[in-house]
């Protein structure tokens, strides 16, 4: 297709259809309704395009793939992609979480209906550029604005307390990417080039990896988000739209973790392992801190959001852990994450729709009426904890595992978010879900439309699928994930013997 | 034949809820409850191939599950001696359980549910039973709790209840925090979950001191101690035993089957599945007697003041899950096995028996408003006191051989804490048959207090009611109560549970702890070499071998003095011993001690970070304080409200422009 691949066809598709929306004039409803079909249909087309391309995908190899390339800027920067075993997951998670947002927004969005359509579609080929750019330059450049378009979409179709939520976002986020750029300069300057496949052989000194390894962090920790920089979180979800938080827990919040395997852990080894207790404290602290905030919430959806962090923090924790299953375990609690605090967004705009509030207190007994909702609410709230049999159960487990092996107090302290995890969700669903239905208006509220349906169906085959059978995420990342240790541990040992050689 | 076993019930489970609306109440009890009577026959023949006959054991790998690095973890049916007889315990109970429910249930909109739930429950136990490896018994541990989690608040409207299903759960997930780290332990240190390498690995881990949470210690001794807390959680050991009692506010045939036969073994199944590690350490079998010793006597005294007829034989189940975990600590596997087996006929019985009871007073469960109903409800009348009997351990009865013989065993133990058990446990005897005529005289025998204030009575028994609005039954507070008899469908439950609890005792310690027990048991069960508990038992002096009889009798004559002859005695003891009197009938007062010391902490600490944490100090400092010093700075001068979007955009703008600039100039070079 005019010279470009599949990546680049993922990427374009949507800014195709953007476009096609900002084509159609008029605001009435016929022309609302073609808008929609139109974001609904290329976000459809981009996730069968994503599934062709997982199709060639080769999940016996470490190599990146699907990589194509061309001059761009200068000497230094390249138009490069490229996907690995790490990467192609979270590209077919944005793309399955594509359709359902649109779907998820169909009726609750009633205002600027065109200009929503196309944040979200730009969005998407923001998203999709992080997770396969392979120039340091290109994923800064679509990493930063990404961000642009949540903004937007927080700002413009949010709460009553929108401004002040972007504009903690933006705060907090300002200071990490600037750290960074000036991290890819100061590795530009030692190797030379963007390109992510020859920096991921380059061995940056020791001395400097610190430095390198400190501004990348300041960005991932905000994106992720880490303790304590994770405060913008709860109030950009409370505030965005549904689909808004969708994709805030779906995907943006994957990629700082994304980042953490891409670039810290393979490209600054000695600094990973240097930092990793710090890495570890901040996980457990989030963990441990989050959950028991999360008890005390009387909004849904800051109380989802601060067990989003909690979840995040077994994943930083995971990578750190630097072997196999913690590894691995964090690659899938991400997309598991994605699947399940997603559907539990979804679930509360569900509820948000029909009686506009989010005040936990102001539901309960909603099982009598709404039983469908009920129970699929059940099965993500169970998601939530870490159901064996559930996605959930495969990342937290994996993840423990791995950082039972490297530091016995980590997982000791970590495993005590099973038992919290257990107390705030359950309390939650016991005060929205049981009780006595005795509120009118919630009385009224009618059970799962057709369209909820659609949206929410997916999401639960997949969550108890993966639950069963982790397999296809767990073998994609496999020999990513196993070069990944390889190195990082020949690097480590080569900084021990020049370590010892110097004394 | 296993495949079938197993997943019989998930089919009955996903019919029934998935079709539950659509067909109504009547099929989904159909279906589940002969799908479960399929699984229970062939298990009893299961049983008969692979325990009594040759059958050799096997453990065919259905699917991979969890593969990460070393790790490898499938799905798998273990099936050996100890599985078919977990298989026949589980499917035989809930079978009838599913049976007895039809009757019980009656009145309720939500049957389908119900009937749901029980099938997942006893799928996901049956997983836990096969498993093969100790991630596949977590997932079906965890599944036992959720369905236990489900059916505990089934009567969702009720505060209670969901009270009492969350603090199931999470309590259970305490127990599942030590679990989950012993499995982690085993993992870093053998490199595998699988029954058989740990099993393989056991001797060399007994030998090995580790460094873990800041101390050396005995590598073994540790991952007993932490898998142990699973069993003490799923258990409901001391300690972590509050959960039991609350979670009779589910259905009683719920109480029957999850809450005395089934789940609550859950430990003492996975201590005897994992003899091979127990019995490399002997001090982690030391705290097993321990902690089962001071459950069973704990328990025992709690039981001994309460008023609910559910909650008397929660206590109950306690206690004898305390008998059990003696039975494994010192040693006699078999024999905690053989007690869960007989255990599982009676206490089902017993609490189907008191199902029975509340059925026919209109769902009123304190015994202070009974009294008399032997006359009225005559064979359920017999049928507990049969189940009495087997508790308390009449001789030949089911209870007499495996309690009995759990006394012994303690007496012979080779543990430090040994007669600190067999003193517990002989102690506990006595207070078990006290209690247990206790409720039968209560119950059956005296006054008609029923009669006098059957309004009263009313306000105790709204939550059946509070659910089901819209059923017919609404004849009694308004009417005087007529106790009635049980229909059939509920009766021949108790029938057959009677027959188990008479004579599974007679027909089966041969197999079990008896001569045909190493023919019987095959390689399921692991024994040290220098285990001779088994033998040591038949030769402990005749005083060892009659005081459980003895204490039966003498547990017997007092609750027939009190509860018979003068009704006065137990009141005027009370008011004597207050302070004795209230620490048990308020439980040792764990509750209140746990909310003080967890409970109310949490909360306050959540709220603190939360507001002081989040709030005042990372906001305060960070983001908010920042604004506070732009306002100050820019004088409010820029419109701040449309200014961050274009901030950041011109961050970003003037960020590419200088690292473009800087790859030009880098180009040049």
């Amino acid at each position: 297709m005019f010279g470009f691949g599949i990546l680049s066809g993922l990427i374009i598709l949507p800014l195709v259809g953007a476009a096609f929306i900002l084509l159609l004039r008029g605001e009435s409803e016929a022309v609302l309704r073609n808008v929609r079909w139109t974001a609904l249909l290329t976000t459809i087309i981009t996730f069968l395009l994503s599934l062709y391309a997982w199709s060639l995908f080769d999940t016996h190899s470490a190599d990146f793939q699907l990589v194509e390339q061309k001059a761009w800027l200068g000497s230094g920067i390249i138009y490069k992609l490229g996907v690995d075993g790490i990467a192609m997951p979270f590209v077919l998670l944005t793309t399955l979480l594509m359709p359902i947002c649109i779907l998820a927004s169909w009726e609750s969005i009633t205002t600027r209906v065109k200009e929503y359509m196309v944040a979200f579609l730009v969005l998407e080929t923001l998203m999709i550029g992080v997770f396969c750019a392979l120039d340091l330059v290109l994923f800064y450049l679509f990493f930063e604005a990404g961000l642009i378009p949540m903004f937007l979409i927080i700002g413009v179709w949010g709460g009553k307390n929108r401004i002040y939520a972007s504009f903690k976002f933006f705060l907090y986020t300002l200071l990490g990417s600037l750290l960074m750029l000036l991290a890819i300069m100061a590795m530009y300057g030692v190797a030379g080039t963007t390109d992510i496949v020859t920096l991921l052989k380059t061995s940056f000194p020791s001395s400097m990896q610190k430095w390198l390894w400190l501004a990348f962090f300041a960005s991932f920790a905000v994106k992720m988000p880490m303790w304590p920089v994770h405060t913008w979180l709860p109030d950009a979800h409370v505030e965005a739209p549904t689909a808004g938080s969708v994709i805030l827990a779906g995907i943006l919040l994957k990629m700082g973790g994304y980042g953490f395997i891409r670039f810290s852990l393979p490209m600054f080894p000695e600094a990973s392992q240097y930092f990793a207790p710090l890495v570890w404290t901040l996980s457990i602290i989030a963990i441990v801190y989050t959950s028991l905030v999360a008890l005390v919430q009387e909004d849904m959806k800051k109380l989802i959001a601060y067990s989003s962090v909690a979840h995040m923090g077994f994943v930083t924790m995971g990578l750190f852990a630097m072997n196999a299953q913690g590894v691995q375990g964090a690659v899938f609690q991400m997309v598991s994450h994605g699947l399940v605090s997603g559907a539990l967004f979804l679930c509360v705009g569900v509820v948000y729709d029909r009686l506009h509030t989010r005040e936990i207190s102001a539901y309960g007994g909603i099982v009598k009426n709404m039983p469908m909702y009920a129970f699929v609410m059940m099965l993500f709230t169970m998601a939530n904890v870490g159901l064996p049999g559930t996605s959930g159960f495969v990342g937290e487990f994996l993840t423990l595992a791995g950082a039972f092996r490297a530091n016995t107090w980590v997982a000791f302290f970590a495993t005590t978010g099973v038992i919290l995890s257990a107390g705030y969700a359950l309390y939650l669903y016991r005060r929205v879900i049981f009780g006595v239905l005795d509120k009118p208006a919630v009385a009224a509220m009618k059970d799962l439309s057709a369209r909820e349906i659609i949206c929410l169906a997916p999401l639960l085959v997949l969550t108890i699928y993966y639950g069963i059978h982790p397999g296809p995420i767990l073998e994609a990342c496999a020999p990513a994930v196993d070069l990944l240790i390889k190195n990082y541990q020949t690097a480590i040992a080569a900084a021990k013997t020049a370590a010892v050689a110097l004394h | 034949m296993y495949t079938a076993i197993v997943f019989l019930p998930l089919a009955g489970f996903l019919i029934a809820g998935i079709f539950g609306r659509q067909m109504g109440p009547r099929p989904a009890e159909v279906i589940t409850t002969t799908f479960l009577m399929i699984s229970a026959l062939l298990s009893w023949v299961a049983f008969a191939q692979v325990g009594l006959g040759s059958a050799p054991a096997t453990a065919p790998v259905l699917a991979n599950w969890i593969t990460s690095g070393t790790m490898k973890i499938d799905w798998a049916l273990r099936i050996d001696t100890l599985t078919v007889v977990m298989l026949v315990v589980i499917n035989t109970v809930s079978a009838l359980v599913h049976l007895y429910s039809v009757g019980y249930m009656h009145e309720d909109p939500h049957r389908q549910r119900f009937f749901a739930y029980l099938s997942l429950f006893t799928f996901a136990m049956l997983m836990l039973v096969t498993a093969d490896n100790l991630v596949q018994m977590f997932f079906g541990w965890e599944g036992v709790g959720l369905a236990s989690y489900l059916l505990i608040g089934f009567w969702y409207e009720k505060p209670s209840a969901n009270a009492a299903a969350i603090k199931a759960f999470v309590v259970n997930r305490v127990g599942d925090f030590g679990f989950a780290l012993g499995i982690f332990m085993l993992f870093a240190l053998t490199g595998s979950v699988s029954l058989d390498h740990i099993f393989a690995a056991a001797p060399g881990l007994a030998e090995k001191t580790v460094h873990v949470f800041g101390m050396d210690v005995n590598a073994m001794t540790m991952i007993c101690l932490l898998l142990f807390m699973g069993a003490m959680g799923k258990s409901a050991q001391f300690l972590l035993h509050t959960w039991l009692p609350d979670a009779m506010e589910g259905p009683t045939p719920v109480s029957a089957l999850i809450h005395a036969a089934t789940m609550v073994t859950a430990g003492v199944f996975m201590v005897s599945r994992l003899s091979p590690l127990f019995e490399t350490s002997p001090d982690a079998l030391n705290i097993v007697i321990i902690f089962g010793a001071t459950t069973a006597f704990f328990a025992a005294t709690v039981g001994l003041v309460q008023n609910d007829i559910k909650r008397v034989i929660a206590y109950s189940t306690c206690s004898q899950l305390g008998y059990m975990f003696v039975a494994c600590g010192a040693g006699a596997y078999n024999l905690a096995v053989f007690h869960l087996f007989t255990h599982a006929f009676f206490k089902a019985l017993l609490f189907l028996g008191a199902g029975s009871v509340i059925h026919a007073m209109h769902h009123e469960q304190d015994m202070r408003r009974m009294g008399g109903l032997a006359k009225h409800i005559p064979i359920t009348f017999w049928m507990m006191t049969i189940g009495t009997f087997a508790l308390t351990g009449l001789p030949l009865t089911a209870g007499f051989f495996s309690k009995d013989a759990i006394i012994e065993a303690a007496f012979v133990a080779h543990r430090p804490a040994a007669l600190y058990a067999f003193v517990m446990v002989v102690i506990a005897a006595g207070l078990t048959s006290f209690y247990s005529w206790r409720l039968v005289f209560l119950t059956f025998f005296g006054k008609e207090r029923w009669a006098e204030d059957a309004h009263d009575a009313h306000g105790h028994d709204d939550h059946v009611h509070a659910v089901a609005d819209d059923h017919a039954h609404d004849d009694h507070g308004h009417h005087k109560l007529e106790p009635h008899e049980s229909p059939n469908v509920m009766l021949i439950p108790l029938y057959v549970l009677a027959l188990g609890a008479l004579f599974a005792g007679l027909l089966f310690k041969d197999y079990f702890i008896g001569d045909k027990m190493s023919a019987f048991w095959k390689q399921a069960l692991f024994f040290g070499k220098d285990n001779k508990v088994l033998e040591e038992m038949h030769h402990v002096p005749a005083f060892v071998a009659l005081v459980a009889t003895y204490m039966m009798l003498i547990g017997l004559a007092v609750a027939v003095w009190f509860y018979i002859f003068s009704p006065d005695t137990p009141r005027k003891l009370a008011e004597q011993h207050r302070p004795l009197y209230l620490f048990f009938l308020n439980k040792w007062y764990f509750d209140e001690l746990y909310d003080l010391i967890f409970v109310r902490p949490a909360f306050w600490l959540g709220r603190l970070f939360w507001k002081g944490g989040d709030g005042r100090i990372i906001d305060g400092l960070g983001p908010n304080g920042i604004s506070a010093r732009i306002d100050d700075l820019a004088g409010r001068v820029v419109k701040l409200q449309t200014g961050y979007i274009y901030h950041y955009a011109f961050a970003m703008m003037i960020g590419l422009a200088a690292i473009i600039t800087w790859f030009m100039l880098g180009g040049v070079h």
